[in-house]
Formats: structure tokens, C-alpha cells, sequence
């Protein structure tokens, strides 16, 4: 029976990625001077089960570099090896490498064998043995010494057995060694009857017997005790070679505790399949990694249990469908409505599937601010709140960049260096809290420090030098701020290499944007900067608001609508032709009319018998005018993109109650489309609604 | 056909086991730690017990002296699977009772020849 193993592949390797995080997290955490045992233990587990995984499963290399890591811990956590800072160090290097050499064996690709030699080395150093090489070529030896001994003509053996009474209760049956020294070659028993007790005294879970066995076989001595080698502790035993008489060949297994069980030989057997597993792997080539998620058990019940109750609903419809009856319209509206019930939180339990923790991505923080801090020299406690706030998994995956470009500014440029702190009469130490909790149908994603703040001079000098605003223009403060979002912007007056990495601000607010999501930043100057990114929870469904115009139905994202209001002509001021602002408060906005923009027809263009549905995107708040507004419901988004082409001005559709089409409005493709349309004149609109 | 009470921490040895002895007609229950093990072992009577040294809450080491207080589990195989660093685990695990053991690492085709072994 031969299995392929590399079907287990997928499975092992994501939890020896779970493995190397727990030994991250802990090792980061880790008081060398004073390790706490149990988090040496969840150490030591995790290297443990990824050496046998690899081992078992074909990645030799990762088996014997786990070998050399497993056996350190195995030292210091029973108090053999006492770690140090440099030592702890070295451990999240070999994390590292390990992370790299698994990813490396999953993808099919070469790794930096240099960079696995050194820190290989330098664990060994940790151990004491400086002599790597002689160890391996001993070992070389072991496995020639076995291969020799194999080579051998058919020998007479006399095996002496006789077990301890006790040997029936380790589950151990005499009848199983016997067989398998059948299959060596030829056997013959005589059964040593003379200790069996008068019946009355006989207890049957005890072993009374002994045996005395003639084996004429070819295999040698380790493999004949080898059959041996579960009681050997449990047993007297002999093996003897029949044909030389000389004492010295009389072993007794017993007294030789060390016997080498013949691990060698199976690693050596296992080899051929590791070399037919990483050409397939090669073949395979490409990245596995978002294509399967693991699910909570519950979700899938949940889910079943949601089905079940479809069909019982189903059921029961088409059973007023087949004798309908008009009496019978009550029932069959119940019906209906445990169907929506059915159907919306069946939707609910799908979406959850897809749902994931975002610790998954909050986990790579302590190291990079542990990492980073040691770096730039300042001192800085991570706080994370909300991990277990769940959010779709492609959402999670796309955040994972611009949250690490996020923390790495706060880092850089938020959180002072420890003397500038104290003078500043703050606590040494720089606090950093990563916050996620839902807010709504979103997820809010903060990260705060309590740094320096944004320097709103710098950035007006910088945004006025780079040309984004006019040296004499008034700006409120969080104007300014928003500043740091613009392309090309950046108040660094040297490029570090931390959050220098050519990648703006810009290109933040931009991947956030693209999830539909918003960023923005609260700071204030002394005390420390506030970025909130607000998500949604699902790239797949969103919560929309119906408006029609003319005959058309369209969608705006209920997230990007501010309020609604009933247009008053006398707050409405026209400039220069098209351009119309209606004064909403102390605020102008322009009138984005739909009907114009999309060129189709509509109820009436007089501003008063319609409605004003104010809509903000990057900052900029528009007012569309629309005939009427319709339902609120949740959509899903179809992508026309891959059905059609981009459209601009919008960002999809989606597919209502009746089956007709709709289109989701993308307000800030709207916006760009409206400044085309209009040209110069709402430019000079924009302007005149920013001051 | 025979029933084996299989007990690991790491889904993909428990996927890998599982599998091979499902595939050579063996019923398997399987359990993720010690405590798990415990609880499902009071209920039924495997034929033979794997399960791996090094786990959470429970080890395979007080599992095995847990079980051989049960009387039904008195005379039942019980293999560890361990590895070869762990030298003094297999003298530990012989006097909680273990049968035998199984190196890791190991392929599909060792399980079954071990398993092979204790379930005539």
C-alpha cells in the first residue's frame, strides 16, 4: 500500500506557521534571566511537533536543523542550559530561518543554505559542540557500520526469552515477537513450562512462561533484537550465534541499555520519497497560501443547521404551492417571511466563514516593534486590544501592508527618542495600542502613540515647498494633517530605513481606499497621533442606499453618505455657468446632478422637487441630486470589471429584489468624473468650498 | 474490522495517521490531547491506542498510566509516538505501561507495519 504523503502537506504547513508565531510571541515575551517554564514548554512543543512533522512528512533539512534547536531547548528547560539575551536573539533568527525554509519547501524555491549553516552552527555553538563536522562524519559512520553488518550469509541463532510476569500488562503478547522473527527466517520454539503455578494459584495476566528459540536467519544481531527492543526492559534475553562458541559473542540485550534502534536505516529509507517530493513541489511552483482557510467547526455547524431549516421552509412553500389556497394566504406570508429569515441568516453564516480573527495579522507586531525599537534605540510597550475582532479574510490581507506601514511611521516618526521623553517630562517608555472593534457594519482599526504628534508647521512648510497648497492658504488643523496622506509627501528630512521604504502615506490611504475603507489621523502636538481606519467587513456585500433617477435605480455606499436633506433653492448659489454650491450650514458643496453626469432623464432638474444626498469621499463632501431615495438594503457586489470593463463613477453592481440591474456609486470616481466634466469651473468651485 | 484510538496535538500527523488507517480498513477515533483522549476512551474499546508523547493539558505518557488504571484498557496495545531525542521517554513510557513505540519520523508504510504488530 503506497500513500502520498504530500497531501498532508497543506495541513502541516500551516500549523507549523501557527508553531513558529507561538514560538515568536513567547520568546518575545521571554525574561532571559528568569524564563518562565511553561512558555519554554510551548517553545520547546513547537519546535517539536515541526521537527517530527518534517521528518514524517520528507523535509529532511528542516528536520535536522529543528534537531539541533529542539535539543537546546530540550537543555533549557531542564535547567541544563542557561539562555542569555544573545541567546534569545539567536532563537528568533532560527524562527526566522525556519519560517523561511518551510516557505521555501511549500513554494518549491531555493533557500540561502549559507544562512541556514550559519545560525545552524551558531545553535550549535550554543550547545557546546564547536565541532560540527566531526559529529556529522561519525554519523556517517553509524549508517556504514549497519550497511556492512547487513551483508551476511545465513546464521544460527539461539535466543533465550523469558519475560518478566508482569509483561502481559503493557499490552505486550509473546506470540507477536515470535511471528515477527518468523519473517527473519526459520523458527523453532521449545516453551519452558517448569514456573507455571498449581492452577489454584495461577493468575492469567501473568507471563509464567520462558522460550527457548532457534532462528536460522540472515539478518544480524540488531535486527533480532530489534524484535525485542518494546520489553527488553521486561525480559531476560540472550542471543546467541550458534555457530561460534566464544563467550564474548553472548549478549545480553538487558545490560545494554544503549542499543542503537535503527533510525538511520529508516531515515535513509524515507529519502527517495523527499527527492520525488520536491520535484513535484517544483512542478506545482505556485503560492498556496490564500487558497484554503481554516473554519471553526461551530461555523460549519451553524451553517448546517441554517440549510436544515432552508429545507424545512422550502418544504413547507411548496406544499401551499401544490394545493394553494386562498385561504391559506396568511400561512403561506409566514412562510415567506421565515424564508427572508432563512435566506439572511444564511447569508450571515457564509460571511462568517470567510471571517477571521484579526490577530492573524496583529501577531506580526510585537516582533516588528521589538525589532524596530531595538534598532532606532527607543523604548516602546505594544498594547493590542481586539484581536478576536473578526473581519474577512481578503480584507485581512490587504490591510496586513498599509497597518505595517502605519505602525512603522508611529514608530519612526510618532514615538521620541527615551532622553527627548524625559525632558519632555513623558514616561521613558512609548506606549503604542493597536485597537480593532466593530463599529457598525465596519471594522475600525486605531492606532495611537503618544509621541510627538504631527508637526502641523513641517507639514504646511513641506505641503506649501511640494507645491500641494498655497503658502497664504488657512487651513484647519486636521486639513493640515490629511496633508500627510497627499501624493509625494513626506516630513522625514532623511529617508530612514525604517518607514523611508519609498512608499508614501499616499499609498496607504490609497490600498485603504481601494477596500473601501477610509483613513484619517487625529494628533495633537506633544501628546501623540491617533490613525483610525475604518473597513468593512466584507468586500462582498455592502450596505447601500437605493435612489432613483428617472427610470434608473442606483446605489451609493451607505458609508459615504453623510445625510439627506430636502433641497432649498435660496441656499443654492450658481457660479459661473454649470457650477452650482448649495450651502449646507456654514459649508458649500457642490451640486453633483446625476442626470447630467450619466446624461439621462429625469423626474424634474429644478433642485426643489428633488433630494440632496451628501456624499464624502477623500475629504471632499458632494452634494447628488437625485429624484427620489429608495430602501436601504444590503447588496452584493458584482464586479464589472470582470464581467465588463471599469466604468468610471462606478464600483460595481449589483442585482435587486425584481431582477433588474443596479449600479453602486463610486462617490470618489464621481468626484473625478464631476471635475472632468465641469473642468476649470469646479476646480475654481473647490476652491472657493475649501476656504 | 479493528478500532484505534489515535491521540496527537498536530492536525497534520492526526491528518496523516488517519488517514493511512482509515485506508487500510481500520475505524479510528481520533482525540486531540490527553484529557480528550481520556474522556472518549471511557466510552469505547479500541483494539490498540497511538498516541503522540508531547502535548498540551495531558501527555501521552499520563495518558497511558491513566488508561492502564481502566480495566477495560489493562491488556491494550498502546504505542507512543515519539522521537529519537527522546531516549529516556521510552524507559518513562515502558513503566506507564506503553507497549511499544514509533519513531518519528516515520512513513505511512512503518504505521502500518507497527500497527500491524499489536493488532493480530
Amino acid at each position: 500500500m503506497t500513500i502520498d504523503i504530500s497531501q498532508f502537506h497543506g495541513v502541516f504547513f500551516e500549523e507549523s506557521f501557527e508553531g513558529l508565531e507561538v514560538m515568536e510571541s513567547e520568546l518575545l515575551e521571554l525574561d532571559a534571566s528568569n524564563p518562565d517554564t511553561e512558555s519554554i514548554n510551548n517553545i520547546f512543543r513547537a519546535a517539536h511537533s515541526i521537527k517530527g512533522g518534517s521528518g514524517s512528512f520528507g523535509f529532511n533539512d528542516i528536520t535536522n536543523f529543528t534537531h539541533v534547536l529542539e535539543t537546546l531547548l530540550d537543555e533549557v528547560r531542564s535547567d541544563k542550559h542557561k539562555l542569555n539575551q544573545d541567546e534569545v536573539n539567536l532563537l528568533l533568527s532560527t524562527v526566522d530561518c525556519l519560517r523561511e525554509m518551510l516557505t521555501a519547501a511549500r513554494d518549491g524555491t531555493d533557500i540561502d543554505q549559507a544562512q541556514v549553516k550559519s545560525i545552524h552552527d551558531e545553535l550549535e555553538r550554543a550547545l557546546g559542540n564547536d565541532s560540527v563536522t566531526e559529529a556529522e562524519a561519525e554519523e556517517d559512520n553509524v549508517v556504514d557500520d549497519n550497511d556492512s553488518e547487513a551483508i551476511a550469509s545465513a546464521l544460527e541463532w539461539h535466543v533465550h526469552f523469558a519475560p518478566h510476569l508482569h509483561l502481559f500488562q503493557t499490552g505486550n503478547d509473546p506470540l507477536r515477537m515470535f511471528r515477527e522473527l518468523e519473517e527473519l527466517g526459520t523458527l523453532t520454539s521449545a516453551a519452558n513450562l517448569s514456573k507455571l503455578p498449581p492452577f489454584n494459584k495461577y493468575d492469567a495476566e501473568e507471563c509464567y512462561l520462558s522460550w527457548d528459540l532457534v532462528l536460522v536467519t540472515e539478518a544480524n544481531e540488531e535486527q533480532i533484537k530489534e524484535v525485542f527492543e518494546w520489553v527488553e526492559d521486561d525480559c531476560e534475553l540472550s542471543i546467541e550465534q550458534a555457530n561460534q562458541q566464544e563467550a564474548s559473542n553472548v549478549v545480553n540485550v538487558v545490560a545494554d541499555k544503549a542499543a542503537p534502534i535503527s533510525e538511520d536505516a529508516d531515515a535513509s529509507k524515507v529519502e527517495p520519497i523527499v527527492d520525488k517530493k520536491k520535484a513535484a513541489d517544483k512542478k506545482a511552483g505556485a503560492n498556496n497560501e490564500s487558497t484554503s482557510i481554516r473554519v471553526n467547526i461551530s461555523k460549519v455547524d451553524a451553517l448546517i443547521n441554517m440549510v436544515g431549516e432552508l429545507v424545512i421552509t422550502q418544504s413547507m412553500l411548496s406544499q401551499f404551492g401544490e394545493e394553494f389556497d386562498i385561504k391559506n394566504i396568511e400561512k403561506l406570508n409566514e412562510g415567506l417571511k421565515q424564508l427572508e429569515r432563512n435566506t439572511r441568516e444564511l447569508q450571515e453564516n457564509v460571511m462568517q466563514i470567510r471571517m477571521l480573527p484579526i490577530s492573524f495579522s496583529f501577531n506580526r507586531f510585537p516582533r516588528l516593534v521589538h525589532d524596530l525599537s531595538n534598532k532606532l534605540g527607543k523604548k516602546i510597550e505594544l498594547k493590542l486590544s481586539g484581536e478576536a475582532t473578526e473581519l474577512d479574510k481578503t480584507v485581512m490581507e490587504k490591510i496586513g501592508d498599509p497597518l505595517v506601514h502605519l505602525v512603522r511611521n508611529s514608530i519612526d516618526h510618532g514615538i521620541e527618542m527615551p532622553d527627548e521623553r524625559l525632558a519632555a517630562g513623558k514616561p521613558e517608555t512609548g506606549t503604542l495600542n493597536l485597537n480593532a472593534y466593530h463599529e457598525g457594519g465596519n471594522i475600525v482599526i486605531e492606532i495611537v502613540d503618544d509621541g510627538a504628534g504631527l508637526n502641523r508647521d513641517r507639514i504646511f512648510q513641506k505641503a506649501v515647498d511640494r507645491g500641494l497648497i498655497k503658502a497664504d492658504e488657512d487651513l484647519s488643523d486636521d486639513k493640515v494633517n490629511e496633508l500627510i496622506f497627499s501624493a509625494g509627501f513626506s516630513t522625514a528630512e532623511q529617508v530612514s530605513d525604517v518607514s523611508g521604504r519609498g512608499v508614501g502615506m499616499d499609498v496607504v490611504k490609497r490600498n485603504i481606499h481601494d477596500l473601501g475603507g477610509v483613513v484619517e489621523v487625529k494628533s495633537e502636538a506633544g501628546k501623540g497621533s491617533t490613525f483610525t481606519i475604518r473597513l468593512p467587513l466584507t468586500l462582498a456585500i455592502l450596505d447601500g442606499q437605493l435612489i432613483r433617477v428617472g427610470t434608473q435605480t442606483y446605489i451609493i455606499p451607505l458609508i459615504s453618505i453623510i445625510e439627506s436633506l430636502q433641497t432649498n433653492i435660496e441656499n443654492t448659489k450658481s457660479i459661473t455657468g454649470d457650477v452650482e454650491l448649495y450651502r449646507l450650514r456654514d459649508d458649500y458643496i457642490p451640486v453633483v446632478r446625476l442626470h447630467s453626469i450619466f446624461n439621462i432623464a429625469c423626474d424634474s432638474a429644478k433642485l426643489n422637487d428633488g433630494l440632496l444626498v451628501v456624499a464624502e469621499a477623500e475629504g471632499q463632501k458632494i452634494g447628488l441630486f437625485v429624484d427620489d431615495l429608495l430602501a436601504q438594503q444590503q447588496v452584493v457586489i458584482k464586479s464589472l470589471e470582470t464581467n465588463y470593463k471599469k466604468v468610471e463613477g462606478m464600483s460595481g453592481a449589483t442585482i435587486l429584489g425584481d431582477g433588474t440591474v443596479a449600479m453602486i456609486l463610486d462617490i470618489s470616481s464621481l468626484i473625478r468624473l464631476y471635475r472632468e466634466q465641469a473642468e476649470y469651473k469646479t476646480s475654481s468651485a473647490m476652491n472657493n468650498q475649501a476656504a | 474490522m479493528a478500532t484505534i484510538l489515535t491521540v496527537d496535538d498536530s492536525a497534520s500527523m492526526r491528518q496523516m495517521v488517519n488517514f493511512t488507517l482509515k485506508g487500510a480498513g481500520y475505524e479510528v477515533i481520533e482525540a486531540v490531547d490527553g484529557v480528550d483522549a481520556l474522556s472518549k476512551a471511557k466510552g469505547t474499546n479500541p483494539d490498540a491506542v497511538l498516541t503522540d508523547v508531547n502535548m498540551p493539558n495531558m501527555d501521552g505518557i499520563t495518558l497511558i498510566q491513566e488508561l492502564r488504571k481502566l480495566p477495560s484498557y489493562r491488556h491494550t496495545p498502546m504505542l507512543m509516538l515519539t522521537t529519537e531525542s527522546s531516549g529516556d521517554m521510552k524507559s518513562k513510557g515502558r513503566t506507564a505501561g506503553a507497549t511499544g513505540w514509533l519513531v518519528k519520523p516515520f512513513n505511512p508504510e512503518q504505521l502500518l507495519a507497527t500497527i500491524k504488530k499489536v493488532i493480530a
